[in-house]
């Protein structure tokens, strides 16, 4: 269990200093895959770098299982990182590279040759364990970071991006690899990223982060349905921001008055408001095209943009002029077709909106 | 003109260059060294192989007997220790100095590396001059070490091989750190990272991840060390005071008062028959370095 404190790490001194985390406080818990997801620039490696023990915060505190990490250099802390470039050595050999950190803790020969090859076992590697790492491909130089990093069976693996080197298909394998790596070795995963949806596949919980502190923490399903505030729910997945009033508000569940005058239920989540000016997050794919006087919105079709699996339509408002997006699966069972410039209802799910804090 | 052509033609300056000035020369001291010395310096046009056994051995003027050159022989031997002992101290002091630059911020590296270039690029004489002002008896050190009543005597530094040694080291250094500063600054800092991840020590992260990879930056500055310590003349000379010869003394002395040239031609080419097996030892060592891991 890894328990961040109030963490601050600011870099330079003085007025110009940099305040790459402010007073971030986050438990991970044993065995978890947790991620930080955000933006470059919002401290989220630095936040693994602090856990790693190659900087050092400012202020507050680091523990690994109760115990302050303060005192102890990266060498003498039970974690290990898989860095964003690999970092392997390349004057050693596959095997050699997977093998070096058991070999510094003194572990007898036999002990480290079995170990390695178990590891090269687990990442599929074994064929290539005498290849010098410059003599393999990117998937396999990630993959035998992971063995690496994972040989002396650390308490807590660090992971800094490791797959944005990758193609979309390998990545696509390892996101995959590593879900299954993680379930076996039982070993918390703290896992950095910029990309939501290898965030919402992979993470047990996720931590959103902006501007060096931390906006929401939750599963992938509360993350997506319920973001907190603004900056979560543009960050991960499209959403559509609509400007409405709170007129009634029992416990979770809000009715508010759009713009165009319809009213709908919204879960409020952590919204304290009763009453006034709030923004509603819709999902784009919790709404539907309807017929003009079906739905609670009405709109001027502009775009439709065919991707494939689906298909989006972007919609400007009556009246308010705000631009709504809505997403549809493409089936064979086509509906009935709709064209550029027409103009069209939308339906929203019921309950699908999250009112947003300000 | 065909590429190829082209290719010699961009060639034959330096080419010319190097037969006249290079090749030519090495022949005309080859063919010097199997020649008699004249009576007043030059020489006589008549094969012997007496020089090259000169550099060796001797022959009692009264008994005609022969033993080793312990002259020249200790000449040699104080020429390759010091040479050694020089690359060795600078490589001392140079290691860290190319360490600390190359982790410096990008934008004062250049300042750090200007600062170890000015004197490289200061008249060597002037340098050296400088040197014995610091280690004369009457110098600086010798001064304050007896204003603070540390030492009674001055201590004897100069005309010494310390002297040398320290002159030399001074000399050379920059040759060092440049080139260990070159493959340190191309070397990737996350490996130093990984090395610590993967609890390495910062002494078993310098000697199993950074040594390894600067490797090549390190034979490199050795030998342009080491070779031209091997020739040094002028260092010696002033720092040495002419008590302590080194191989480029003993040479000039052939050529200059002794007036023997062909002597001085064989002990040239010696050196160059040094330089050349320390060279073949150099390479050897790093090749199998390579090897042990390829």
């Amino acid at each position: 269990m890894i328990e961040i404190d109030t963490v601050s790490k600011l870099f330079g001194a003085g007025d110009s200093a940099f305040r790459a985390l402010d007073r971030v406080s986050v438990t991970i818990k044993e065995n978890e895959f947790f991620t930080l997801l955000g933006p470059s620039g919002c401290g989220k490696t630095t936040l693994l770098r602090l856990i790693a023990g190659f900087e050092g915060p400012t202020s507050g505190k680091i523990l690994l299982d109760g115990q302050d990490l303060a005192d102890k250099p990266p060498y003498r802390r039970p974690v290990n990182t898989v860095f964003q470039s690999y970092a392997l050595f390349p004057h050693m050999t596959v095997a050699e590279n997977v093998g070096f950190g058991l070999t510094m803790l003194g572990k007898p020969k036999s002990e480290v040759a079995a170990t390695v090859s178990e590891m090269l076992a687990l990442v599929r590697m074994t064929n290539l364990a005498d290849r010098k790492t410059s003599q393999i491909s990117g998937g396999q130089q990630q993959r035998v970071a992971l063995a690496r990093a994972l040989a002396p069976r650390p308490k807590v693996l660090l992971l800094d991006e490791p797959l944005s080197a990758l193609d979309f298909k390998l990545r696509k394998e390892m996101q995959l690899e590593l879900k299954r790596l993680q379930s076996e070795t039982g070993i918390t995963f703290v896992f950095v990223t910029h990309d939501q949806e290898e965030a919402l596949t992979m993470s047990d919980r996720i931590a959103v982060m902006s501007g060096g502190t931390i906006r929401q923490i939750g599963g992938p399903r509360e993350i997506y349905d319920q973001p907190s505030e603004r900056f979560v729910a543009d960050f991960i997945g499209d959403t559509n921001f609509l400007s409405a009033e709170m007129i009634a508000r029992t416990g979770d569940s809000a009715q508010l008055r759009l713009g165009q005058g319809a009213e709908v239920t919204a879960r409020a989540g952590q919204v304290d408001k009763t009453s006034g000016a709030v923004t509603l997050a819709i999902r784009p794919e919790h709404a539907r095209l309807v017929a003009l006087d079906a739905g609670q919105l009405t709109g001027t079709l502009d775009d439709i943009v065919y991707f494939g699996t689906d298909t989006h339509y972007h919609i400007t408002l009556d009246g308010i002029g705000t631009r709504f997006v809505l997403r549809r699966q493409n089936s064979p069972d086509e509906m009935r077709p709709v064209q550029q410039g027409e103009r069209v209802g939308i339906a929203l799910a019921s309950s699908a909106g999250q009112v947003l804090k300000d | 003109m065909s590429p190829s052509r082209t290719r010699f033609a961009l060639l034959a300056p330096a080419m010319v260059i190097l037969f006249f000035a290079a090749a030519g020369p090495l022949v005309i001291v080859l063919v010097y060294s199997f020649l008699i010395p004249g009576d007043y310096g030059g020489v006589v046009w008549d094969f012997s192989t007496d020089a090259w056994f000169g550099v060796v051995a001797e022959r009692d003027f009264f008994t005609d007997q022969l033993s080793w050159a312990d002259a020249h022989l200790s000449v040699f031997w104080r020429s390759i220790k010091l040479s050694l002992m020089t690359s060795v101290l600078s490589l001392v002091i140079g290691f860290p100095t190319a360490y600390f630059i190359a982790t410096r911020p990008k934008g004062s590296r250049d300042v750090w590396m200007l600062l170890i270039m000015i004197p490289f690029w200061t008249n060597l004489l002037i340098r050296t001059f400088a040197i014995m002002e610091l280690i004369r008896n009457e110098g600086t050190i010798n001064t304050v070490l007896i204003a603070m009543g540390l030492v009674t005597q001055p201590i004897q530094m100069l005309y010494t091989e310390f002297s040398m040694l320290v002159g030399m080291t001074y000399v050379y250094l920059p040759l060092m750190i440049l080139p260990i500063y070159a493959s340190m600054e191309r070397l990737d800092f996350s490996l130093v990272e990984a090395g610590y991840d993967l609890y390495a020590t910062r002494w078993q992260v310098l000697r199993r991840v950074i040594f390894p990879l600067v490797k090549p930056g390190v034979v490199a500055g050795s030998i342009l060390v080491f070779v031209p310590c091997l020739g040094a003349y002028v260092t010696p000379r002033v720092l040495g005071g002419g008590k302590q010869l080194m191989l480029g003394n003993l040479i000039e002395l052939q050529f200059g008062q002794l007036r023997n040239w062909p002597l001085g031609a064989a002990l040239s080419l010696t050196l160059l028959v040094i330089v050349m097996i320390a060279l073949i030892f150099y390479v050897r060592a790093a090749g199998n370095e390579g090897n042990a891991h390829g």
